[in-house]
C-alpha cells in the first residue's frame, strides 16, 4: 500500500515501498489504473490511463506486481478493445455511453464456452515445448484459434483435458517441470505488452502483401511482414487508404488501431465491416478484424499503451502460423503523447518537444513487423502500416523523417491530388518501396512475367509527363513536339485509369493482381501504338480526338474483377481503328518514297 | 472542508496562483476566490501536492494580492446547471448570466468536462442537412452530428456565412428544427451584437443559447467556455431530445488563452509555442459533437477559426483538420472579386459526404457529380495558370472552355446571396448546366447514365 503525493494531469507522484519500474498500480478511491514510468528516491511517478479530475493527494495506492499486459486467448476477434485492452462493448454495459473510470473488465468474456480440440500430441508424458499448440478452437467460421503454450512455459504433461466445450478460465492441461512444479495450463494467457514475444527464427518474406489498390500493389508494393507508413496531410484521405487495406489485404486477421483519431471512424468500421464480404473467404469481414480504440478524446497516456497493446495481439496471432496486418492511424498521436509524458517529467526536448528517445522508440515499434517462423513451426507474419500525420503536411518534421528511415514502402499522400480529388492521393514522385525485387518475383511467376517492366516504363512515363508538365507551365504547349504531347496524353490517362481507384465503388473498390495488370498493359498498349502511330506521320491532335480514352477511363468501374475478357472487346475495338489509320499513313508513306 | 476559507496565497503569476500548506486538495477542483473589496473570482486546480497547490484563475490576477485573499476549495469539479430555460438566454464563459435575468436553477447538474464517449456508443452520422449553399451541398455536404469547421481569416465574411447556414439550415423539405448553442470567445462587441441582431430578426431568439467571452473579458475564461457550452447542448441533445448546431467562434482565440496558460506553467512548447498537448484539449471540444445511439437528439458542430496570417500550415487550424471531419476553407481572393460565400472550393472537403448523399438522400448523381466538378476545377486552374503565361488568345479551344467554366463555376455556383436558399437539386442542376459547358469526353468522373441524363452538350 501507498499514497498519491502529487497529482499534476495525467502524472502522479506516488510513494509506495517495494514498487518496481514498469508495475502496473491501481491509484486512489477510484482505482484508477496506471503504470509506473519512473523511480525517484522513495517517490515514483506514474502515468494514469485515465482522467486524474478529483484525485487528491493522501488518497491510496495499490501496486498490482505486475507490468501492463494482455489477455491472450480466444475471444479477441471481432471486438473492440480500449488502448488497455478493456473490452468498449462490455465497458457500454457496464457505464453507459460514456466511460466512467477506474473500471476493471476482462478482455476475454470469462463466461463464454468454447468447444476445445486438443492436439494428438496432447497425451500425458508428453514434453511440452514453449509456445507449442495444444489444441485448437474455432473462433469464427473462418479462423481457427490454435491454443498455444504460453512462451515461457516448458514441461511434462501430467494431466490433460479431452475436447468439449470449456471457458477461457478452466485448466486444459497441467504441466510439471524439471524442477518439479506444476503449471496449471488454461486456454489463454498473459504477455506483457512492451516485451515482443519470442520466435524460432525470422525469414525473409517473398509474398506481397494484396491490397487490391493499384497505386500499393503495383507501384509501391508491400510484402507479408513488411512495415510501411503513410505519411498525408490532413484531408488528404490517409484514413481512405488504412480503411481500404484493412478492408481488401490478404491477410488472415486484421488489427487496426485507431490510436488519438476520430471516434466515428472507428464507428464507420464498427459498422460497416460486419456488412462488407471478405474478397478471399466470402465470409464477413468483421471475422478476421478486430480493434483497438483510443479516440482523441479518450485520455492521451493509454494512446501511448495502445499501439503496443496492438502489435502483441498481433503477433498472438502471427504465433499461431496466420499472416497479420496491423494498421495503426496514427502513430504520430502516439509520438505526441511520448512528448507530452517527457514534458510533465521535465525530460530535455530535442525536436519540436520531442525527447532524444522518439527514434529509438519508432524503430523498436516497427521491428516487432516480421515474416517468422513460430515456435511451434509454422510461418506466421505481421505486417505493419502505420499513419503519419505530419503538422503543416511538412514530411521533414521528427516523426516522419525517423517513421521514413525505419520503413521499407512509404506511401506519401499529395494535398495536391487530393484537392483534385483524385484517390488515392498517393504520390508517385514521393513514394517508393525497397521491396520491389521480391514483388517482381511473384508477379512475375502468378499474373505476368511482364510485369516488372510495364511496371517500370509506367514509372518512367510519369516522371517524364512531370517533367513535360513543367515546361508547359513555363512556355505553353505548344513548345512540346508530338510526341511528347502524347507522353502527357498517357501519363493522364494512367493516373485517371489506372492510378484513381473509387473506395466507394462497389466494383472498382477491390481490384485484383490479374485486372491491375491488364489494365495497366491496356493501357500502356494504348500508347505504344499511339507513338509508333505518330512515327508514321498521324497527326497528335487526331489521336487525342479519338473517343478511346474516356472510355479507357471508365474501365476500371464498369469491368469487374471476374469479367477481365470484357477489357478485351474495348482493345479490339480500338486494334481495329488504330489498322485503319496505320494502313492509311503507310500508304501515303508509300506515295511520298 | 468547502465551508474553510484559506488565506494562504505564497505567490501569483499572470493567471496562476500559488497555495501553500493547504493540504489534500482534489485535482480539477472548482476554486472560488475572494479578494479585498470582496469580489468574487472563479479558479481551477491544476496541480496539488501535498503542501502546494497550483490554482488557474478563470478572471486573472489583478489587483490579487497575497495578504488580503481569500481561496475556498468547493471539492467539487466544475459543474453548470441546465435546464430547459436556459433557452434564449445569454451566459458567460462559466454558466453566469450576462443578461441580468437569474442564475439558472436546477437538480441537473453536469460536470463540464464530460466523460469520454464509448466509440461504441456512437451511431455514424449520414443524415443530409441542406444548408442551401451550393458550395456546402454540393460539394461538401454536411450530415447531421459532423464537426466541420470554417477556417477563415480576418476581415473575411466569415460571420455572415455561419449566419446564413444557421438560417438555412434544414433537412431537405423539411423546417428547420435546430436549436442553437453560441459559443463566442474574444469576440468583439460588434461582432457579437450581429450575431444576436441575427438571430432576433431572423425569429430563432428563444431558440438559441449564448455563451459570451468578448474581446475585453478576462481571457482565461475561454479555457472553460467552450466546454461549458457542450456541456449546455449534451444537455439539450440528449436529454431534451433537441438536434443542437453548435457554432463557436473563434477557437483561435481559444488556443491563444490555452498558450498563455501553458507558457506560465511552464509546459514545454512543441510548434509555435503552443503545448504539445493542444492537439488533445482541442479533440476534447471537438469531439463532443457527434449522434448516440437510442438518443434522438444530435450534436453537429461548426467552430470557425480564424488562420493566422491565412496561414492553413498554422498549428491552430492544422490540428483542427485533423480532428474534424472537414473543412470549409475561405479564400481571400475570391473575397476580392466579391465573389459571397468566398469557399476556397480546392482544400475544402467534407468527410462524411459519402455517406449522407445519393439516392435516397439527395440524388443519384450528387457524388459523382461532386467528384467531377472538382476535377474540372482543378483542370481549369492550369488552363488559367497557362493563360497568365502565354495569354488567353493562345490557348487551344480545350483549354478556352476550361476558362469559361472557371469563371461560371465561381460567379454562378460558388457566388449567391445572403438571402439566396437553393435546395440541393437547384444546386445539382446548376452544376449540370455548368459541365454542359465541357465535352462529355473530359467527363470521365460521371457515369455514362449521367451524361445521357442530365448533360446537355451541342457540340460547339
Amino acid at each position: 500500500m501507498g499514497e498519491v503525493i502529487e497529482v499534476n494531469g495525467p502524472i502522479v507522484t506516488i510513494r509506495h515501498a517495494g514498487i518496481r519500474n514498469g508495475e502496473q498500480v491501481r491509484i486512489g478511491d477510484l482505482g484508477l489504473i496506471a503504470e509506473v514510468i519512473h523511480l525517484r528516491e522513495q517517490n515514483a511517478l506514474v502515468q494514469v490511463y485515465e482522467s486524474t479530475e478529483s484525485l487528491r493527494p493522501g488518497e491510496q495506492v495499490t501496486g498490482l506486481g505486475h507490468p501492463l499486459s494482455v489477455e491472450l486467448g480466444p475471444g479477441l476477434l471481432g471486438q473492440i478493445f480500449d488502448g488497455v485492452q478493456r473490452p468498449l462493448q462490455k465497458i457500454m454495459q457496464l457505464s453507459g455511453e460514456n466511460i466512467s473510470r477506474g473500471l476493471l473488465v476482462d478482455a476475454l468474456d470469462r463466461e463464454k464456452k468454447w468447444h476445445f480440440v486438443p492436439d494428438e500430441n496432447l497425451v500425458v508424458g508428453y514434453k511440452l515445448s514453449a509456445g507449442e499448440i495444444l489444441g485448437t478452437v474455432q473462433e469464427t467460421e473462418t479462423i481457427e484459434h490454435r491454443i498455444l503454450t504460453p512462451p515461457d512455459c516448458v514441461g511434462e504433461i501430467i494431466e490433460h483435458a479431452p475436447e468439449g466445450d470449456y471457458t477461457v478460465e478452466e485448466v486444459i492441461a497441467r504441466v510439471s517441470n524439471d524442477s518439479g512444479s506444476v503449471f496449471e495450463l488454461k486456454m489463454y494467457h498473459k504477455w506483457p505488452v512492451r516485451t515482443p514475444r519470442p520466435y524460432h527464427t525470422r525469414s525473409n518474406s517473398i509474398v506481397p502483401l494484396i491490397t487490391g489498390q493499384r497505386i500499393l500493389d503495383t507501384f509501391f508494393p508491400l510484402l507479408k511482414g513488411g512495415k510501411a507508413a503513410v505519411p498525408g496531410p490532413f484531408g488528404a484521405g490517409k484514413t481512405m487508404v488504412q480503411q481500404q487495406i484493412a478492408r481488401w489485404a490478404n491477410a488472415d486477421i486484421v488489427l487496426y488501431v485507431g490510436c488519438g483519431e476520430r471516434g466515428n471512424e472507428m464507428v464507420d468500421i464498427l459498422q460497416s465491416f460486419p456488412e462488407l464480404k471478405d474478397p478471399y473467404s466470402g465470409r464477413s469481414l468483421m471475422e478476421r478484424t478486430f480493434l483497438v480504440a483510443n479516440t482523441s478524446n479518450m485520455p492521451v497516456v493509454a494512446r501511448e499503451a495502445s499501439i503496443n497493446v496492438g502489435v502483441t495481439m498481433a503477433e498472438y496471432y502471427r504465433d499461431q502460423g496466420y499472416d497479420v496486418v496491423m494498421v495503426a492511424d496514427s502513430t504520430s498521436r502516439w509520438a505526441e503523447a511520448l512528448r507530452e509524458v517527457a514534458g510533465r517529467l521535465g525530460q530535455m526536448p530535442v525536436e519540436e518537444g520531442y525527447p532524444a528517445y522518439l527514434a529509438s522508440r519508432l524503430a523498436a515499434f516497427y521491428e516487432r513487423a516480421g515474416m517468422v517462423s513460430t515456435l511451434s513451426d509454422k510461418t506466421g507474419s505481421v505486417t505493419l502500416i502505420g499513419a503519419v500525420s505530419p503538422p503543416g503536411g511538412d514530411f521533414s518534421e521528427p516523426v516522419t523523417s525517423h517513421t521514413k528511415e525505419i520503413i521499407r514502402t512509404f506511401w506519401a499522400l499529395s494535398k495536391s491530388l487530393a484537392d483534385a480529388r483524385h484517390y488515392p492521393s498517393v504520390s508517385w514522385l514521393e513514394s517508393f518501396t525497397s521491396y520491389d525485387d521480391r514483388a517482381a518475383a511473384w508477379w512475375s511467376e502468378n499474373i505476368s512475367p511482364q510485369w516488372a517492366n510495364r511496371r517500370e516504363q509506367a514509372l518512367s512515363l510519369l516522371s517524364e509527363a512531370d517533367e513535360l508538365e513543367r515546361i508547359v507551365n513555363l512556355v505553353g504547349p505548344e513548345a512540346l513536339s508530338s510526341s511528347q504531347r502524347w507522353v502527357l496524353e498517357s501519363s493522364g490517362l494512367i493516373k485517371e485509369a489506372v492510378l484513381q481507384q473509387s473506395a466507394l465503388d462497389p466494383v472498382d473498390s477491390y481490384c485484383s493482381p490479374q485486372k491491375q495488370f491488364n489494365l495497366l498493359e491496356l493501357m500502356l498498349r494504348y500508347h505504344d501504338a499511339g507513338v509508333e502511330l505518330i512515327n508514321l506521320g498521324v497527326p497528335v491532335e487526331q489521336l487525342i480526338k479519338l473517343p478511346y480514352s474516356a472510355q479507357l477511363k471508365r474501365l476500371k468501374s464498369a469491368v469487374s474483377n471476374d469479367d477481365l475478357q470484357d477489357l478485351e472487346h474495348l482493345a479490339d475495338r480500338i486494334r481495329k481503328k488504330f489498322d485503319e489509320m496505320r494502313a492509311e499513313y503507310s500508304k501515303e508513306k508509300e506515295v511520298i518514297l | 472542508m468547502s465551508d474553510l476559507e484559506y488565506r494562504k496565497v505564497s505567490s501569483i503569476h499572470g493567471a496562476l496562483m500559488f497555495l501553500k500548506g493547504v493540504k489534500d486538495i482534489a485535482y480539477g477542483d472548482r476554486v472560488v476566490i475572494r479578494d479585498r473589496q470582496g469580489q468574487k473570482r472563479n479558479g481551477q486546480v491544476i496541480r496539488s501536492s501535498a503542501d502546494v497547490v497550483l490554482v488557474q484563475v478563470f478572471e486573472g490576477t489583478n489587483n490579487l494580492d497575497l495578504e488580503n485573499t481569500w481561496v475556498r476549495f468547493l471539492d467539487e469539479p466544475f459543474e453548470l446547471s441546465l435546464s430547459p430555460d436556459m433557452l434564449g438566454r445569454n451566459f458567460n464563459g462559466i454558466g453566469d448570466p450576462r443578461d441580468g435575468r437569474p442564475p439558472i436553477i436546477s437538480n441537473v447538474r453536469h460536470n463540464v468536462n464530460g466523460l469520454p464517449v464509448n466509440p461504441v456508443a456512437r451511431s455514424y452520422p449520414r443524415e443530409f442537412i441542406q444548408t442551401g449553399i451550393s458550395t456546402i451541398d454540393g460539394l461538401n455536404s454536411l450530415v447531421r452530428g459532423q464537426k466541420l469547421p470554417i477556417f477563415s481569416g480576418s476581415g473575411l465574411p466569415h460571420n455572415r456565412l455561419v449566419a446564413q447556414i444557421v438560417r438555412q439550415a434544414k433537412l431537405p423539405g423539411d423546417v428547420s428544427n435546430f436549436v442553437i448553442v453560441f459559443a463566442a470567445m474574444g469576440v468583439s462587441y460588434s461582432d457579437a451584437r450581429f450575431f444576436e441582431e441575427e438571430f432576433e430578426s431572423s425569429g430563432v431568439l428563444q431558440n438559441v443559447v449564448m455563451f459570451m467571452n468578448l474581446a475585453n473579458d478576462p481571457p482565461m475564461e475561454r479555457l472553460i467556455l467552450p466546454r461549458t457550452a457542450l456541456t449546455a447542448a449534451e444537455y439539450l441533445a440528449y436529454e431534451q431530445d433537441h438536434h443542437v448546431l453548435v457554432v463557436i467562434t473563434d477557437m483561435t482565440n481559444y488556443a491563444e488563452a490555452l498558450r498563455e496558460i501553458a507558457t506560465e506553467k511552464g509546459d514545454v512548447p512543441s510548434r509555435k509555442g503552443y503545448p504539445g498537448y493542444l492537439y488533445s484539449d482541442l479533440a476534447e471540444i471537438y469531439e463532443r459533437a457527434g449522434r448516440l445511439h437510442d438518443r434522438h437528439g444530435s450534436i453537429t458542430m461548426i467552430p470557425v477559426l480564424s488562420m493566422p496570417s491565412d496561414d492553413i500550415t498554422h498549428p491552430i487550424p492544422d490540428l483542427t483538420g485533423y480532428i474534424t471531419e472537414g473543412q470549409i476553407v475561405l479564400s481571400r481572393e475570391l473575397h476580392s472579386k466579391s465573389v459571397y460565400p468566398p469557399v476556397n472550393v480546392p482544400p475544402s472537403l467534407s468527410r462524411l459526404m459519402k455517406d449522407g448523399i445519393g439516392k435516397d438522400d439527395t440524388r443519384e448523381d450528387h457524388a459523382r457529380v461532386a467528384s467531377q466538378l472538382y476535377a474540372a476545377y482543378s483542370r481549369a486552374m492550369d488552363s488559367r495558370n497557362l493563360a497568365s503565361i502565354i495569354g488567353a488568345e493562345e490557348l487551344s479551344s480545350g483549354d478556352r472552355r476550361y476558362l469559361e467554366f472557371a469563371d461560371r463555376f465561381e460567379n454562378d455556383f460558388v457566388k449567391q446571396g445572403s438571402d439566396d436558399d437553393r435546395s440541393v437539386i437547384e444546386t445539382l442542376d446548376l452544376a449540370w448546366e455548368l459541365l454542359s459547358l465541357l465535352p462529355p469526353e473530359v467527363l470521365s468522373r460521371v457515369s455514362e447514365e449521367d451524361l445521357q441524363k442530365y448533360h446537355s452538350w451541342d457540340g460547339s
